[in-house]
């Protein structure tokens, strides 16, 4: 009774494709903004901001970049890490070649730099697809790798082979604060995802789409399969790439190449699965699911008294991924974005069985 | 020249290696046309159950010969991989029967990660040995043509000479059998096979047995070699690029891929690594692997990939 | 039903092919085809199963390019057509497996119809510009006509894979439609349907016909449809051309006869 849509009828084609088309989810996002912006920042701990949100949003970024790729557009990718080293790594050489460079700018570049090699790195998906293509990404993450860890220039000749960033501010107000990388973070995440959003509900978005679903049909509409893919590849890696110069600046403040490695690619690939493949939404999902689990393994068997070591935490952690990778594969390819949809309609005609 | 021929040799033996992982690749490929991502997890279950199981039969069964321990061992591991295929088929094949290959593979990196857990929550996740009496002095040939002699490590040696059998064996079993037709048959087209009457279930497990079987066996050799740990489950990705190369279908494919790719990383690393600063290992297989892709994707002896319209 | 005055829209030749042969490896899927299609009319392709019509179709707009032989199109020779090319010509087909983007609702399909004629950037559609609003909307405007002609207005949301056959069928000549083709090719439109469906959708290629003046070349077995909508038939048999003309003049000719009913005794 509360979700109903009585009377909210669209008397514009304008109004029909809003994002939020219903007004009740519009509320819900309003409600969800006000308590992002302003009751978190009063209520949370530095614990929570730096150990679970800061994570959750740049990874839900990162995985927005992917989604866009993977479930929007159909190209498999298993080099994500690699497109978040080379903005990390980009963004890290401008700021220490030209510092006047504003640290906005300095991570938009760093994305600029992924994009370009995102491209470079899809061009052999306008010849192979599924299992070849991941095998060409996992090229680009393992050229990437040793790149970052082989060629002195990147690093600007570190000794140690870890770069560090100084302390970030941005136009005189400091950001070294939890809360203040809380809401930087944030703010850069609400404007991709709106930027992300509009693209995949305009024309580009149904040529990803049409590519993912059938090329050879989408090629007789007219529709550029060259184009469509090489564009899907910058525009994801370009978020991808911002994601990762956000993780080394806020999340990491120094690292090395290990912190963009195949395992930050798995991890991302599990994120857009369990969340929900071709879903904006289902992305920040399948990202909270994936910090939690393992904060909830640390301190749960505690809670009930079974502490498990750290190595056995892990392992499980392998395992219920594992598990539920192949799970959501079977039973929801869409992923929580799809059992959201699903809460949705129930409580459309609730209290009502049907 | 000696020198040479040394890493000549070495490259031939770890490309033996890497085609013995790349061969369980091929057979899951080839019967049931999933690409199995976990196939190095399932080395890491199959050498951790050889170790410990040696380890831990003689213990409880209360006897001390290492050869006997070895066979039960062995048997105990292979009946655990026949387990586990029976698992997968069970609860994961089954119910993506015809799915796209993306998904497919999707699965099989869950599975991995799956593996990856359960074996080390069982079996212990420190650095264990297996003995299975290989050789483990270094030998000299050679020395009539070289003065001193070439190097050549025995172990790998016969780690190369079971491979080899393993790869007769197995490649005479899909031209020559009944059952190698079969499993062609299923991974050409699922549905179309059963619809013949070919149960699918039964050859998944058989075949995923089978590979298992050689997970085990490459295992061994790789676990009496380096000691079995973890870093087995990525296994998997050293021997990506040789399947790549040598044919998704083929198996005297995964063989000569291996070897290419063996030889062509040592050399490389002697010859070019310096030049370029060096660990360039971890992607001349890959970049070797991508330029393959572009060029001929079905690999050396692969069949050629059609997309019908 | 063909009457005098429908036949005065029939205009010049608008497709021209000549001596067109198209192999797969060793087999001979057309074989010295030629034939031509004038504007506004009706021209189907018809013959036993095999006998070489989808691929004449997927020749037609580029899908595969013939060994030999030429085609004209609005009087330019094409030495390799290529789908987009023939795209950007205004030539639209359907296919017999309908290719319908699966994961897409009905109103997402036929939109990308209209994909040719968008022409704002990928950086005004992430800000969604005034420009890149109001194009959408325009193009909106139009693919809601076509869901009206085509009625199914009440599904313009559902996830196409959830529709039956028929209005599936019906999507997939809507997204056709959508590019504003001056030619559209239908493969095998009625495959799969009882007879009201069958009286629907000849209702909607006719209608095609007449008011959008869209030349029309298609597939079919039917060969009650055949005959009373097309102007002109090309009959084909193991990919040869055995018979072209008006449908009476092809009901009448010996060889079409026998492929169709085999050799009378």
């Amino acid at each position: 009774m509360f979700y109903r849509e009585n009377g909210q009828f669209k008397t514009t084609y304008r109004a029909d494709q809003q994002i939020f088309p219903i007004r009740q989810d519009r509320v819900f996002i309003a409600l969800v903004l006000i308590l992002s912006f302003v009751v978190i920042p009063l209520v949370a701990t530095d614990y929570f901001f730096k150990a679970i949100l800061i994570p959750f949003l740049i990874l839900s970024l990162a995985a927005i970049g992917l989604n866009i790729l993977v479930g929007y557009c159909g190209q498999i990718s298993l080099g994500t890490g690699a497109f978040m080293a080379v903005g990390a790594y980009a963004a890290w050489n401008i700021g220490v070649r030209i510092p006047e460079v504003p640290l906005v700018v300095q991570i938009l570049l760093g994305g600029c730099f992924a994009t370009l090699v995102g491209v470079i790195f899809g061009i052999p998906s306008l010849r192979i697809r599924g299992l070849y293509l991941a095998v060409a990404t996992l090229a680009a993450q393992f050229f990437v790798d040793w790149a970052f860890l082989r060629i002195p220039f990147f690093t600007n000749y570190s000794p140690s082979g870890a770069v560090a960033v100084p302390a970030l501010s941005i136009m005189g107000f400091s950001l070294q604060g939890a809360m203040a990388k809380y809401l930087f973070v944030l703010v850069f995440v609400v404007v991709f995802a709106l930027l992300a959003k509009n693209l995949v509900r305009s024309a580009i978005g149904r040529e990803w789409m049409a590519i993912r679903d059938m090329d050879v049909a989408a090629s007789v509409i007219g529709i550029r399969p060259m184009y469509a893919k090489l564009t899907a590849f910058a525009v994801s890696s370009f978020i991808v790439g911002v994601a990762g110069a956000l993780w080394g600046y806020v999340h990491l403040g120094s690292w090395e190449p290990l912190a963009f490695d195949l395992n930050r690619s798995f991890q991302l690939l599990f994120m857009v699965i369990i969340g929900g493949l071709g879903s904006i939404v289902g992305s920040f999902f399948g990202a909270a699911f994936i910090v939690l689990v393992p904060v909830a393994l640390n301190h749960i068997p505690e809670l009930l008294g079974l502490p498990l070591g750290v190595d056995t935490a892990s392992h499980i952690e392998h395992m219920i991924f594992g598990a539920l990778i192949v799970f959501f594969l079977i039973a929801e390819p869409h992923g929580l974005a799809k059992l959201w949809s699903i809460g949705k309609e129930k409580l459309r005609i609730w209290p009502f069985p049907h | 020249m000696g020198f040479f021929l040394e890493t000549l040799f070495g490259g031939l033996m770890s490309g033996m290696l890497y085609s013995l992982i790349g061969l369980g690749f091929v057979l899951i490929f080839k019967a049931s046309g999933v690409f199995n991502f976990a196939q190095g997890a399932m080395v890491l279950v199959a050498a951790l159950s050889m170790a410990r199981f040696s380890e831990w039969l003689p213990k409880w069964l209360g006897f001390e010969n290492l050869f006997v321990a070895n066979i039960l061992a062995f048997i105990v591991s292979a009946a655990i991989m026949l387990l586990l295929a029976w698992a997968v088929e069970r609860f994961v094949l089954r119910h993506l029967v015809n799915q796209e290959a993306t998904t497919l593979l999707m699965a099989t990196l869950g599975i991995s990660y799956f593996l990856d857990g359960l074996g080390q929550m069982v079996f212990g996740a420190s650095v264990y040995t297996i003995n299975v009496g290989m050789p483990k002095e270094p030998a000299f040939i050679l020395d009539s043509i070289f003065e001193g002699g070439v190097l050549v490590n025995l172990e790998d040696l016969t780690a190369a000479v079971v491979a080899a059998l393993l790869v007769a064996a197995l490649a005479l079993f899909f031209q020559v059998t009944a059952t190698g037709r079969a499993l062609r048959a299923v991974a050409d087209d699922h549905q179309a096979a059963q619809s013949i009457g070919i149960p699918l279930n039964r050859i998944w497990v058989i075949v995923w047995t089978v590979a298992g079987v050689v997970a085990l066996v490459a295992g061994i050799i790789w676990g009496s070699k380096f000691g079995v740990q973890f870093t087995l489950a990525t296994a998997t990705l050293r021997a990506l690029p040789v399947v790549i190369l040598g044919g998704l279908t083929s198996v005297p494919g995964a063989i000569i891929g291996g070897l290419i790719i063996g030889v062509g990383e040592k050399l490389s690393e002697v010859y070019i690594g310096p030049m370029v600063g060096g660990g360039i290992e971890i992607w001349f297989a890959y970049v070797l692997a991508l330029v393959f892709l572009l060029f001929r994707p079905q690999g050396l002896f692969g069949e050629k990939i059609i997309d019908r319209v | 039903m063909n009457t005098n005055t429908r036949d005065d829209r029939i205009g010049e030749v608008i497709l021209e092919l000549e001596h067109i042969s198209l192999a797969f490896g060793g087999v001979k899927a057309l074989t010295d085809i030629s034939f031509n299609v004038r504007e506004h009319e009706i021209r189907a392709i018809i013959g036993p199963n095999g006998a070489g019509k989808s691929s004449m179709l997927n020749v037609i707009n580029g899908v595969y390019t013939p060994q030999q032989g030429s085609i004209r199109f609005d009087g330019k020779e094409f030495a390799r057509m290529s789908p987009r090319r023939a795209a950007e010509m205004g030539v639209a087909r359907t296919f017999q497996n309908l290719a319908l983007f699966k994961g897409m609702s009905v109103l997402d399909n036929i939109m990308t119809g209209r994909n040719l004629r968008m022409k704002s950037g990928i950086l005004a559609q992430a800000f969604r510009l005034g420009s890149a609003e109001r194009e959408e909307i325009h193009h909106r405007e139009f693919v809601e006509n076509l869901i009206d002609f085509l009625e199914i207005q009440a599904y313009r949301k559902t996830p196409v894979g959830r529709l039956p056959y028929g209005l599936q069928k019906r999507v997939d000549l809507g997204r056709a439609l959508a590019m504003e083709p001056r030619m559209l090719l239908l493969d095998e439109p009625m495959a799969g349907m009882n007879i009201e469906e069958k009286q629907d959708m000849s209702r909607f290629i006719l209608d095609v016909n007449d008011e959008f003046g869209t030349t029309i070349v298609l597939i079919e077995h039917d060969m009650g449809v055949v005959m009373d909508i097309s102007d002109r038939v090309v009959v084909l048999d193991y990919g040869k051309k055995i018979g072209d003309g008006t449908p009476d003049e092809v009901r009448q000719n010996e060889d079409v006869i026998q492929a169709y009913l085999g050799v009378s005794h």
